[in-house]
């Protein structure tokens, strides 16, 4: 690829990238406490609209993020795959609260301990429930990992890491 | 009717089945056998002198290790067993639990228009672990009923659709029973094929 | 199962002659649909729209709280009842805590009544709030939903500002709570009503004559009292059926035998009087908590003044040492604020005496032999809280009904079996009862006001 088409597209990725994130339509697969504070999130104190998430979509087939709000039991499990399994690439799974992320102090028969065990996870936001804010925080990090993954490859070929500047007792070259 | 005089009436219309009564911190409970339950459970719904017309729970308890706990140690290292002085003295101590029997069935009826509770329990050996179902006179009992059968194997006879509640259909054993680990985990296991569960 | 209508084959065509071939369809809702703000599986058999027959699974959120309660100690039990119902925690932990406190006989200082009260009504206004506001945005009014959001997020910094947390509070123990109101609470509680009670009013004028919300909601997701009495139905839906039941007024705790409160109750049964009911009961918890606010004990720093001095732990440890009694005798001891600096004088008032059942303030614990004693037989290994064997049930009002815990003991330092009979578990068992006859599109405001609490429900 000549040198004025890669910068075209390594721009244009990075522009989808900035419109992905921006435009994240999220699916609340909500089951349990953390849903609470999932709404408290989306209404208008916390007002996750201004990051823009704030259209929950509620099928799968519709959403970029899955956001896994509240305790997986081994019932709910194998739902839980199927609808990660529905929704459309790219797609990102959030687990949010602390008993997506491990289990949390439910370790029992009926728990599943972490959702990572059955799908990839993107964005772990632990707490019993979050707080808002630290949704927001880690709705941010979501976004700078969509971010990141538009600019990789091309982009870090254009743009190559910074020479290390060696100090005398480093080894030299 | 207070808990004495709910206990005391109980006793004498049913004699022959009541094996037990106490009134354990102002909690009326009278201990009957599993073949007057349903009698029994009549009378309470429909006698004018007790009108339980709410059955407000109904549950059970394995009483196979009761009072068998392991003893706490201090410094487990050093072999010192110490059995802490329990418990706050009791007056009128509690009479135990209702025979040797494993499991007991806890029905807990509330009265509106008397205002007055009473706690049923049922001994049901582990083997034969089977009584009537109240299904019949409340319908709030069916899925009580399916929940102590989840939870702790107990059969219900004449209840119309005695199966798993809150657990899925392919579970073993009876998560609640003292003898299942707390955090023994089955396979994941697919939604059933049904019909209706393809939303694919 | 009742049946309303006789059911037709399902997929395959009736075998009609002349008429009009006519099948039933089965519709399978959740467990994850968009229409259920709560995990549970309707698979309902369709006649056109309306509703002929209806099985409801549930159990998608059982995460084994009667098991878990058996592996902790009893006050390791509160933060699983936290989880109950998650729109009012601070009920379950009061139901929680005064169920074991019945189990041990003892009782808690007047104070501590008062301020369980308090909680526990501000509890109630956020899970009606949530609960009207979500019916309302499934029937398309998001305003109201937006708004009675707003409102609940005034309350839930009221509830943060007592216990810390705005969610999952654990704030209750077994013979006390964990701290008594903050300062300047009374202000901040009138502020928050204010909010609250325009809110209201607003969702008040939005909802109450709006046609469609009306259209909607009267006349569906009938039940007769009979009916709900005999499914075990309490709290709101059941007053919403003209019965008069709450546990405040019929077996008081705490202390709302003495306060003045009305329960507002129902004639028709329906999801409309629900609405209602929950909408006029949000007022009444206003009305208790202004009054408990009023007639509470104050603390003793308001009673006594305290004449002493204040002097460090560590310098009083060391007065004792030597033996200098005069100097500390009328002193009290302060701490670090890094070492909970609870004040003394203030645990007396919310937390029973009983030094089996709670842990000594911080000034003891740090300041003394015996406090220090007292400390580390609750919380070591194998110690604590140990009642007497036996059994007890006890039920409280909470925001779906009666709440009841029946908690047995043998003697040890963990419950042998705590159950809980949730108010919503009733309330969905008469879910098919609710839904068959209606249409579909019924489904949605009559689930809206069954507030079922997926915590609670499946436990």
């Amino acid at each position: 690829m000549s040198g004025d088409a890669a910068f075209v597209t390594s721009r244009l990725d990075e522009a989808i990238g900035w419109a992905r994130k921006y435009s994240i339509f999220q699916y609340p697969f909500v089951t349990a406490c953390c849903g609470m504070e999932y709404m408290a999130t989306a209404c208008s104190h916390y007002d996750i609209d201004r990051f823009g998430a704030g259209l929950p979509r509620f099928s799968p087939r519709q959403a970029d993020v899955l956001f896994v709000v509240g305790t997986i039991s081994q019932k709910m499990a194998p739902v839980l795959k199927r609808i990660y399994d529905q929704m459309a690439e790219p797609k990102w799974v959030v687990s949010f609260g602390v008993c997506t992320c491990t289990g949390g102090f439910y370790d029992n028969y009926a728990t599943l301990m972490g959702i990572d065990t059955i799908i990839p996870v993107d964005v772990y936001i632990p707490g019993c429930p979050p707080r808002p804010e630290y949704v927001l925080d880690g709705l941010l990090k979501l976004q700078a990992k969509i971010q990141a993954q538009h600019e990789s490859g091309r982009r870090s070929a254009r743009e190559p890491r910074p020479e290390l500047e060696l100090e005398p007792w480093m080894p030299q070259r | 009717m207070d808990a004495a005089a709910l206990i005391q009436a109980l006793t004498e219309r049913f004699a022959d089945a009541v094996r037990g009564s106490h009134a354990y911190r102002g909690d009326a409970t009278i201990v009957i056998s599993r073949e007057r339950l349903l009698d029994l459970a009549g009378t309470l719904k429909d006698d004018a002198a007790f009108q339980m017309n709410f059955l407000m729970d109904l549950t059970a308890v394995d009483f196979s290790v009761f009072g068998k706990g392991p003893s706490p140690a201090f410094f487990a290292s050093s072999g010192v067993v110490v059995r802490p002085s329990a418990e706050l003295p009791d007056e009128h101590p509690w009479p135990g639990p209702p025979g040797p029997a494993r499991f007991i069935v806890v029905y807990h009826f509330f009265s509106l228009p008397l205002k007055h509770r009473l706690r049923v329990e049922v001994p049901l050996e582990e083997a034969d672990a089977e009584l009537d179902s109240v299904t019949s006179l409340w319908a709030g009992a069916d899925w009580l009923e399916r929940e102590v059968w989840d939870m702790f194997g107990i059969r219900f006879r004449g209840h119309a659709n005695l199966k798993r509640i809150l657990m899925y259909e392919q579970f073993v054993g009876h998560p609640l029973r003292k003898d299942y680990p707390v955090n023994k985990r089955q396979p994941l296991i697919e939604p059933d094929g049904d019909a209706s569960s393809h939303s694919r | 199962m009742p049946r309303a209508i006789p059911d037709n084959p399902v997929g395959a065509p009736a075998a009609a002659s002349g008429a009009l071939e006519t099948r039933d369809m089965l519709l399978n809702v959740g467990p994850a649909h968009p229409a259920m703000h709560g995990i549970i599986r309707i698979v309902a058999r369709l006649d056109g729209e309306q509703i002929v027959n209806a099985d409801v699974e549930i159990g998608y959120l059982h995460r084994g709280f009667e098991k878990m309660s058996e592996t902790v100690d009893y006050n390791g039990v509160i933060p699983y009842t936290d989880r109950l119902n998650y729109v009012s925690p601070l009920i379950n932990n009061v139901g929680y805590s005064m169920a074991v406190e019945k189990l041990l006989g003892i009782s808690v200082p007047e104070r501590c009544h008062y301020i369980r009260v308090i909680v526990s009504e501000i509890s109630r206004i956020t899970d009606h709030l949530t609960c009207v506001g979500a019916s309302a945005m499934e029937l398309g009014a998001f305003t109201v939903f937006l708004y009675m959001i707003k409102a609940r997020e005034y309350l839930w910094e009221l509830v943060e500002s007592v216990t810390g947390a705005r969610l999952t509070v654990s704030y209750c123990r077994v013979g006390g709570v964990k701290a008594d109101l903050p300062e300047g609470f009374a202000n901040q509680c009138r502020q928050a009503f204010e909010e609250t009670r325009r809110v209201l009013a607003e969702s008040d004028a939005l909802l109450t004559r709006n046609r469609i919300f009306v259209d909607r909601m009267s006349g569906t997701g009938k039940i007769s009292a009979d009916d709900a009495i005999s499914y075990g139905i309490t709290g709101p839906f059941l007053r919403a059926s003209g019965v008069p039941y709450d546990v405040r007024k019929d077996c008081p705790y705490a202390s709302y035998d003495r306060l003045e409160f009305d329960v507002p109750v129902g004639t028709r049964g329906d999801n409309f009087d629900r609405y209602l009911v929950r909408m006029e009961e949000m007022q009444q918890s206003m009305r208790i908590v202004e009054q408990a606010l009023r007639d509470m004990p104050p603390g003793p720093f308001q009673v006594n003044p305290q004449t002493g001095c204040p002097l460090p732990a560590s310098e009083m440890v060391d007065q004792a040492k030597v033996g200098n009694i005069p100097a500390i005798r009328d002193a009290y001891a302060v701490t670090d604020p890094t070492l909970d600096g609870s004040a003394k004088p203030l645990r007396v008032s919310i937390a029973t005496a009983e030094k089996r059942v709670f842990l000594p303030s911080k000034e003891d614990t740090y300041g003394n032999i015996e406090g220090l004693m007292q400390h580390f037989k609750l919380v070591m290994y194998g110690h604590g809280t140990r009642p007497p064997k036996g059994e007890v049930y006890f039920a409280v009002e909470g925001a779906n009904g009666e709440l009841g815990f029946y908690v047995v003991s043998d003697g040890g330092n963990t419950p042998y079996r705590v159950r809980v009979r949730p108010p919503c578990f009733a309330i969905m068992s008469a879910l098919p009862k609710l839904i068959i006859g209606d249409m579909m599109a019924d489904l949605t405001p009559t689930f809206g006001s069954i507030n079922m609490i997926g915590g609670e429900l499946d436990r």
